[in-house]
């Protein structure tokens, strides 16, 4: 069985868990090209080696970053989104 | 036992044809190099040297002939697929595997057994429906069938409602078939070989050299090499390769797991997927039966198998065919698949001048191994991308114009 550290819940079985992708830029939600859409949304690094991914505990539902290294499966470590997400995003300005 | 078989047995030395000529050096320049020597690779070297007289081609592969996800795919081939695009694609790789044994002087052992994909919802009903449909439309033999009918077609087929999820029907597709997976890249390989093409094993790409924005050149682990065009298609390692030639791809390589079972007397003629239960199966010539479900939860690049993947395909393989639970495991392996995010490849032109591409293949490009060779030579001799693989072009990302496949090829492989 595979473990993940859950910044919460602690060690759980990794079935537990959702990838939820790269953690990535998001365009500017009011200037963001098509094109910058496009690749923000399909295009992945898809990195042979050390990744900064979203992670979920699925019965918490509980988002978390996981630093992992996708050619030897080792979990190098987790923590809270706010660790490097220190600001909301505002939606509201897109009212036009 | 025949006599001719004992000696052979005994014999110190098996002498068995090459499939491909065992060349020493590299030449310093081709017309084409084909980056990956799996099935889709050696199939374009094979109908570039047929059909197109192109015959100045480099096959490099990394490691030995074919021994990626051509050589670990559970060889499931069919044309019941959701879009019309890709039912038309599909079909016209059907009706190239139907002759290939001929074609190739090589038995690739293409066995047409029918195939089936169980539905327990009625959303999965739905779906059927819908396939059968567009399949028909375009002329592919497609039928929803009910419990009565899969009594006569699967007779071991538990079909019980008391279980967790009961089959409420199925899409039934005639035309499925399997086949020997090594021998389709051999016979393409030998093909390719005959007419002149080289297959270079051992044999690592590592970049590309470029002149105007055009490519103009391979390195490799054994130097480098010039070239008018290249041919990417590399299955797992498609966006390793890529960024090599600087651009990326909306792929994720995720590892997909299979496994078979000791032999057994025949039982199971048919092909059994459900993609509710995230199962398929069938039984080989051997009498092993074959077995897979979904790919892994998460990207790897890595070819282990865990337990997590076994004991969830056992539980549901154990509703549909309860019987088998005595039956040990034999095998294991892993494949890295090149998923996209609509369940459609990824083919034709790139942002590279010259630089074309054959990627995103996922859990289902066995069956497309001929008509990717085809269309993807027809595209390097002519620098014109075919209307059949027009819509699976790199593009189509960039204008929010996907080919959903996820309903027919999630689990269907
Ligand atoms: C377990 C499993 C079951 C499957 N079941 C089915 C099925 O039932 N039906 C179906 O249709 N499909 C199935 N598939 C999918 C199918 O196997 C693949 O889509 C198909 O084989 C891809 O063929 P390919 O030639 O593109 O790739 P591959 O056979 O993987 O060949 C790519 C080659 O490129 C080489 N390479 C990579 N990087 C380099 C480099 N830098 N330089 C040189 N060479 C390089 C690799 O070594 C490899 O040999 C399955 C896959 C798996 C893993």
């Amino acid at each position: 069985m595979k473990l993940m550290p859950c910044p919460i819940n602690g060690l759980r079985n990794i079935s537990e868990f959702i990838c939820g992708g790269e953690v990535e830029t998001m365009p500017d939600p009011s200037t963001g090209s098509d094109q910058e859409w496009a690749e923000y949304l399909f295009i992945e690094n898809n990195t042979k080696g050390v990744v900064r991914e979203w992670w979920m505990h699925t019965p918490t539902s509980y988002w978390f970053i996981a630093e992992r290294n996708t050619e030897t499966e080792e979990i190098i470590k987790t923590y809270p989104a706010s660790d490097i997400f220190k600001q909301r995003v505002d939606f509201t300005q897109n009212k036009s | 036992m025949p006599f001719s078989l004992l000696k052979y047995g005994f014999s110190k030395v098996h002498p068995s044809e090459r499939h491909f000529q065992n060349l020493a050096e590299l030449k310093s320049s081709y017309d084409v190099v084909i980056v990956g020597g799996g099935g889709h690779g050696l199939a374009t070297a094979y109908y570039l040297a047929k059909q197109w007289g192109i015959t100045n081609v480099a096959v490099l592969e990394k490691g030995y002939l074919a021994g990626g996800n051509t050589a670990r795919n559970t060889a499931i081939i069919r044309s019941n697929y959701l879009t019309p695009e890709g039912v038309r694609f599909y079909d016209e790789s059907i009706k190239l595997f139907q002759n290939l044994s001929n074609e190739f002087d090589y038995n690739i052992l293409y066995s047409e057994r029918g195939h089936l994909t169980l539905a327990h919802t009625d959303a999965a009903m739905r779906t059927s429906r819908w396939r059968a449909e567009v399949n028909k439309h375009l002329g592919v033999n497609s039928e929803v069938v009910y419990p009565d009918e899969l009594a006569k077609l699967c007779p071991h087929l538990n079909l019980s409602q008391k279980v967790r999820y009961p089959i409420m029907g199925a899409l039934h597709h005639p035309p499925g078939a399997i086949a020997r997976h090594d021998a389709v890249a051999w016979g393409y390989a030998r093909g390719a070989s005959d007419r002149g093409v080289e297959i270079h094993t051992h044999t690592e790409v590592t970049g590309f050299n470029f002149e105007n924005g055009r490519v103009i050149g391979v390195k490799t682990n054994r130097g480098d090499i010039r070239c008018g065009k290249v041919l990417q298609a590399v299955a797992g390692l498609s966006s390793e390769v890529s960024k090599l030639a600087g651009f990326k791809l909306p792929i994720k390589s995720i590892p997909l797991q299979a496994c078979v079972s000791e032999p057994v007397k025949p039982f199971l003629d048919i092909i059994v997927v459900s993609g509710s239960l995230h199962v398929y199966v069938s039984q080989s010539s051997r009498g092993e039966l074959v077995m897979g479900s979904a790919s892994d939860p998460y990207p790897l690049y890595s070819t282990r198998s865990t337990l997590e993947f076994k004991e969830e395909l056992m539980m549901h393989l154990l509703e549909l065919f309860p019987f088998v639970g005595k039956l040990k495991l034999l095998r294991q392996w892993a494949g890295t698949a090149d998923m996209t995010p609509d369940f459609s490849p990824v083919m034709g032109i790139t942002p590279i001048q010259n630089y074309y591409i054959d990627a995103g293949w996922g859990t289902w490009g066995f069956k497309a191994t001929p008509v990717c060779g085809t269309r993807m030579a027809e595209t390097l001799a002519t620098d014109k991308v075919p209307d059949l693989i027009k819509p699976f072009e790199l593009e189509r990302f960039y204008r929010f114009d996907q080919l959903g496949e996820r309903g027919a090829a999630s689990v269907g492989h």
